[in-house]
């Protein structure tokens, strides 16, 4: 396949793995935060793990726009779709997330609540225009780069006089996830979570561009390179990171030179600006309350927001206790260290988000990486046990 | 005295025609319908009797059976419909066991206002399979639900077949050593079915790769007669059909990525669409496995005939107390290659 085989060469990878063994420096560990799900996914699907050595450690981070989501904003996805009987268009991976009373998109669904899994914003909107007795709405999540869509949409429903098709917007922002977790008391104070740098945002970069994460590089003395999601950027990024800590650097570094440039895509940052205000402050899974981190509809464009249009309340919804997937999105955790991972919470019967979505740290462990976790295997089975029944305990409490 | 006048019943009309509740009622139309499409197409002399059911000799060997309802949607897709469909599933389903596919029986639950026209066009494809395939339906039941309660039509194909003794083929005997093959390349049919879902049009070249695979697994046998396990990996794709042998024999396999054949152009939409060919349905595919020794022998036989010669060793099975599936990938690191979790689900970004 061109432009994709190249792109995972095991050749070529042998050989920068064998630089990074090279200049890696035995006496210290590098620990990397990798910020997206894209890269998550990445490095458990083709095993770029495999080939780094023992003291390059890669963290997990927050860059899943499904895992970030928190419990009251399913729950009012599914409120809009039961209660106010609307059309709810969303895109598949958040079809089985955990919600409260043991629901899920999915679970709603079969209990016949209208939901449809749709492609892009435009199927929503398409949906909207074909059935005009509806009311539609499209529920809008993800980072920067699925949010230039939604404005889209927003503007060609209000060009078309739409009237029956709104957004439940939840789109988030991915520097100030970061900011947050370099302000986190772990990184900052404790000392618990070691970050030498991060591979930076792949899709998100191409809209926002490299210029961002000058102020991380700046402020924080953390170097960071904008990877893109194939195996053979990935290896390459950490070379990159290895060599500036060697170097005492910390500068901004783009090895996706193919597709970000330092300004980014001015056409979607503009048509964003048009459409979306900054929120004040928004919750987002495991990390809590992140102020200035979300987007939503400004005034102008009032009409096509579900939130006014039917009065969503904000509310708080804690995640079971048992689950770990907060301290796992800040990196304080590996998915490994949940007591649920593997036991309870499987992809099939999900706990927490993080074992949700394929960008999930738990799912893409689970899913491609669990051979190498014997130890905690043969364990599982006490563990599974023990926590089983608190889980069970909890869900009947509800 | 008026002479008592001779029945006229005006013949179906396939052209305009829809499917009415009465073709399910058992009156005359219903009578009608099964006369002029199914009779008529599948055309055999147990059908001609036209009995409720079909009285058979007893074959030599033991008795296989395997029985698969279809589903599918879009009815009509590039490279076959779900009249061709449903008896190469379940052809392909007895022929797994080793065995000769003798007989199918066939049950239609169509959908009130599916147009005739549609059906027939259905149930001629399933004749031609049935007839290339050597495989008489030989009896059948047609219902009819109300609109809105079916989803055009459904098929229930039934097959019996015949294995001869000494063949031992069952999911259950993969042991450490032996070799996976597999005979083609894969992801094909669900590919094909899903460039055609309503939200997800995209152009492509990529047909169904549906076909009876009964021919293909005899000639295996008859090459090597020892040959542990065959399936075919259908729905949930060649992932899930390994962890199913894996279990069922208590074992793990260890793939190689750069050994599965799949097609650039299924790789492409795969890529495109956020799934993993290892688990897209194939609908004329199966997976062997057998003795390492005996790996050359069925890889070459495999090749010899049409319908496998693409065939690959794309594995071997090792000893693992946890069943795992395993892959080395083509960069150069390991991968679980494990069950799938719900349904296939695209990403986001």
């Amino acid at each position: 396949m061109k432009y994709i085989d190249e792109f995972r060469d095991g050749e070529l990878a042998r050989k920068i793995a064998t630089r990074i063994r090279e200049e890696a420096d035995p006496a210290r560990q590098y620990h990397f935060m990798e910020f997206c799900g894209g890269h998550t996914h990445a490095i458990s699907r083709y095993g770029v793990k495999d080939l780094l050595p023992a003291n390059v450690i890669m963290v997990h981070g927050p860059g899943c726009p499904v895992c970030v989501l928190p419990i009251g904003r399913i729950d009012a996805a599914i409120d809009l779709a039961m209660r106010h009987k609307v059309v709810l268009c969303t895109y598949a991976d958040t079809m089985r997330v955990p919600a409260s009373g043991g629901l899920s998109l999915m679970k709603a669904k079969a209990r016949g609540a209208d939901i449809r899994m749709v492609y892009s914003a435009a199927d929503a909107l398409r949906i909207a225009v074909e059935e005009p007795g509806r009311e539609v709405v499209f529920f809008a999540i993800g980072f920067e780069t699925t949010t230039p869509p939604t404005a889209l949409v927003v503007r060609q429903a209000a060009a078309s006089g739409i009237d029956n098709f709104s957004v439940f917007c939840n789109h988030v922002l991915t520097p100030s996830a970061i900011a947050h977790i370099l302000e986190s008391p772990e990184v900052r104070d404790l000392g618990t979570v070691v970050i030498d740098g991060f591979v930076g945002p792949a899709h998100v970069s191409t809209i926002i561009g490299s210029q961002p994460y000058e102020y991380f590089a700046e402020e924080y003395g953390k170097p960071v390179v904008i990877a893109g999601f194939e195996p053979l950027d990935v290896i390459q990024a950490i070379l990159m990171l290895v060599r500036q800590v060697n170097e005492g650097r910390a500068e901004v570094e783009n090895e996706f030179t193919r597709a970000v440039t330092r300004e980014g895509n001015e056409k979607a940052k503009a048509l964003v600006a048009d459409v979306f205000d900054l929120r004040r402050a928004f919750e987002w899974r495991g990390l809590g309350k992140v102020p200035y981190s979300a987007l939503k509809l400004k005034d102008e464009w009032r009409a096509f927001d579900a939130e006014r249009r039917f009065d969503v309340q904000e509310r708080s919804v804690a995640d079971n206790k048992a689950c770990e997937c907060g301290a796992i999105l800040r990196g304080v955790k590996r998915p490994t260290d949940c007591k649920v991972f593997g036991t309870v919470c499987t992809p099939e019967t999900p706990i927490g988000s993080c074992m949700v979505s394929s960008e999930g740290a738990c799912a893409a462990h689970y899913t491609y990486g669990r051979y190498s976790d014997r130890t905690h295997e043969e364990s599982a089975g006490e563990i599974a046990a023990e926590v089983g029944a608190e889980v069970t305990a909890e869900g009947a409490a509800k | 005295m008026k002479a008592v006048r001779k029945d006229y019943v005006r013949p179906v009309d396939f052209k305009h025609g829809v499917v009415e509740m009465t073709h399910g009622g058992g009156g005359r139309a219903m009578a009608q319908l099964v006369e002029e499409l199914f009779v008529a197409a599948f055309d055999n002399r147990w059908l001609d009797e036209m009995n409720d059911q079909a009285r058979l000799p007893m074959p030599q060997g033991r008795l296989v059976v395997a029985t698969d309802s279809h589903v599918v949607t879009p009815l009509f897709f590039p490279g076959g419909d779900i009249g061709c469909l449903s008896v190469h599933g379940t052809v392909n389903d007895v022929a797994m066991a080793g065995a000769r596919p003798l007989y199918l029986t066939a049950g239609f639950i169509l959908e009130e206002g599916f147009p005739l026209l549609d059906l027939k066009r259905i149930v001629e494809s399933m004749a031609v399979a049935a007839r290339a395939a050597g495989v008489p339906i030989v009896t059948g039941d047609t219902k009819v639900v109300e609109k809105g309660k079916g989803d055009g039509v459904f098929i229930n194909t039934t097959g019996v077949g015949v294995v001869a003794d000494g063949i031992e083929i069952s999911g259950d005997r993969a042991r450490a050593g032996d070799a996976i093959l597999v005979s083609g390349t894969i992801g094909d049919h669900g590919v094909a079915i899903m460039s055609l879902r309503e939200n997800l049009t995209f152009e492509t070249t990529i047909r169904s790769d549906t076909a009876a695979l009964h021919t293909l697994v005899a000639q295996m046998i008859e090459a090597v007669p020892g040959i542990h396990c065959l399936r075919d990996p259908t729905r949930g794709g060649l992932a899930t059909t390994l962890n199913e042998i894996a279990r069922q024999s208590k074992v793990g396999m260890r793939l190689t990525e750069s050994a599965i054949p799949v097609k650039p152009e299924v790789a492409a939409a795969c890529e495109f669409l956020g799934l993993d060919p290892l688990y897209v349905a194939n609908e004329g595919k199966l997976v062997a496995i057998c003795a390492a020794e005996d790996a050359e022998k069925v890889l070459e036989t495999m090749r010899s005939h049409p319908m496998g010669r693409d065939g690959a060793l794309i594995g071997h099975v090792v000893a693992d107390a946890h069943h795992f599936v395993q892959m080395d990938t083509s960069f150069g690191g390991r991968r679980m290659v494990d069950w799938l979790a719900g349904e296939q689900l695209p990403r986001i970004c």
